[in-house]
């Protein structure tokens, strides 16, 4: 029998295969929920797939595994690179029958970076996107953006687009450190 | 003219659009006057591409399923492979950057239009449409909010950079009213509830360009001047061949060419 290891847990078996690949059992669907928290972001490496609320549903068909994404930005050149990142994950855990859709309404919002992905965006150095997407947050006026290197809320914009789409150029006039914000959209 | 050629040539028209801008803002990177903006004109692109993606593989589903002039062609074949004639972009976009304020002219004229066609696609009768809108609308809505602050800028700045602007605004505006120029594939289109109201479309953004012109002082050219008009029926400025010839030369000269 091979084995797969959650890599939290290297103790408990994550999903079981007999010689051929074949599945002994179905795991269960916040077993997979955990393993895909394990693929990071290429762009951000410190928040997973599951963070940015990139994946939408898993489910079963049969003995299928159904993976729905919702993409971030149009033109995010990540897109495919996340698609093979989690199609690697699934196939390396023993989840070789498998199908990825795509999902494109309701759109992508920063609204769905979870909690846990804002703390850790602030503890990379990004700030994370403040207050909801809304077309007020858009138009209206600047965002108050602290510092994540020193929590300062006296900050400046420098630049509407930073080094991805998904981010606009701070800088702190406290510190005076230059910082990416994660825009709310 | 069936509903299903008359959505093929309304998403050729998306999709062109946003890739021929896409491409143009390409031109500028490496380029562009500071770093920051360059960031910005590559971003400002990659969304355009994207969303011309969108627009394009949808096009070529509709073309399969329907079995009409394009079916079997996948967005690449159509982006790739098509001349100049079969390109049915906006001549706004076409046109070459000249200097910062030649970009952000047409760029503003053009975000403008986008962010109130894609708010009315994003309720259109098709979801397919909708939902592409939506997504993109969200992307647009920093596009316009960044070149109108650019048009602020530089219209209300120094007395050169205003003279540059208003002369910018005056070169392209012969361009911008083709956007609201229809034909039958617009009113097939919006009488179904899929495509916008080009009427409605007209009104929210003369308010919109306006308002933003007071803020910038800078004199806002006659909506009744006489405005240039043919990308519908692919009849291009001089402008498309160079731009296409750079953007197909690859996938021509190797057909089938992959990374």
């Amino acid at each position: 029998m091979i084995q797969s290891y959650d890599s939290a847990n290297k103790n408990q078996p994550l999903i079981a295969t007999d010689r051929a690949g074949q599945l002994l059992e179905q795991p269960a669907i916040d077993r997979i929920w955990a393993l895909l928290d394990e693929v990071p972001d290429p762009e951000v490496p410190v928040v997973s797939v599951v963070d940015l609320g990139i994946v939408r549903d898993l489910s079963w068909e049969g003995e299928q595994l159904v993976v729905t994404l919702t993409p971030t930005y149009s033109g995010c050149p990540a897109t495919e690179f996340i698609e093979d990142a989690i199609r690697d994950a699934l196939h390396g855990a023993g989840i070789g029958n498998l199908r990825l859709q795509q999902r494109l309404a309701p759109a992508w919002t920063t609204d769905w970076i979870t909690e846990a992905g804002r703390e850790k965006l602030r503890q990379y150095g990004i700030a994370p996107p403040v207050g909801s997407a809304s077309k007020r947050t858009l138009l209206g006026e600047e965002p108050d953006v602290a510092c994540p290197q020193c929590g300062s809320h006296d900050t400046v914009q420098v630049s509407e687009f930073g080094s991805t789409a998904c981010k606009a150029l701070y800088r702190c006039n406290s510190c005076l450190e230059p910082f990416d914000y994660f825009k709310c959209i | 003219m069936t509903q299903n050629q008359a959505l093929f040539e309304y998403l050729l028209r998306l999709g062109d659009s946003d890739m021929v801008l896409g491409q143009r803002l390409c031109e500028l990177v490496g380029n562009a006057p500071a770093l920051e903006e360059e960031m910005a004109i590559g971003n400002v692109a990659l969304d355009l591409i994207g969303q011309a993606r969108s627009w394009l593989t949808l096009a070529a589903e509709v073309a399969s399923a329907a079995e009409i002039e394009g079916a079997g062609r996948s967005a690449d074949d159509l982006a790739f492979t098509r001349d100049e004639r079969a390109y049915r972009n906006l001549l706004l976009v076409e046109q070459a950057n000249g200097n910062f304020a030649d970009t952000m002219a047409r760029q503003y004229l053009f975000d403008a239009w986008h962010f109130h066609l894609l708010s009315a696609l994003s309720h259109s009768a098709d979801e397919r449409i909708a939902a592409i809108a939506a997504k993109g609308l969200k992307e647009v809505t920093y596009h316009l909010r960044r070149s109108s602050a650019w048009i602020k800028r530089l219209g209300d700045g120094t007395d050169e950079s205003h003279a540059k602007m208003q002369e910018a605004l005056d070169e392209i505006w012969t361009y911008s009213g083709e956007m609201f120029i229809g034909d039958e594939v617009d009113t097939l289109l919006s009488e179904a509830g899929i495509g916008a109201d080009l009427a409605a479309l007209h009104n929210l953004w003369k308010a919109d360009v306006q308002a933003v012109f007071a803020e910038a002082t800078l004199t806002c050219p006659s909506m009744d001047e006489y405005m240039q008009r043919g990308s519908k029926k692919g009849l291009h400025t001089e402008q498309l061949g160079f731009l296409l010839a750079e953007m197909q030369f690859l996938p021509r000269a190797y057909p089938g060419a992959s990374w």
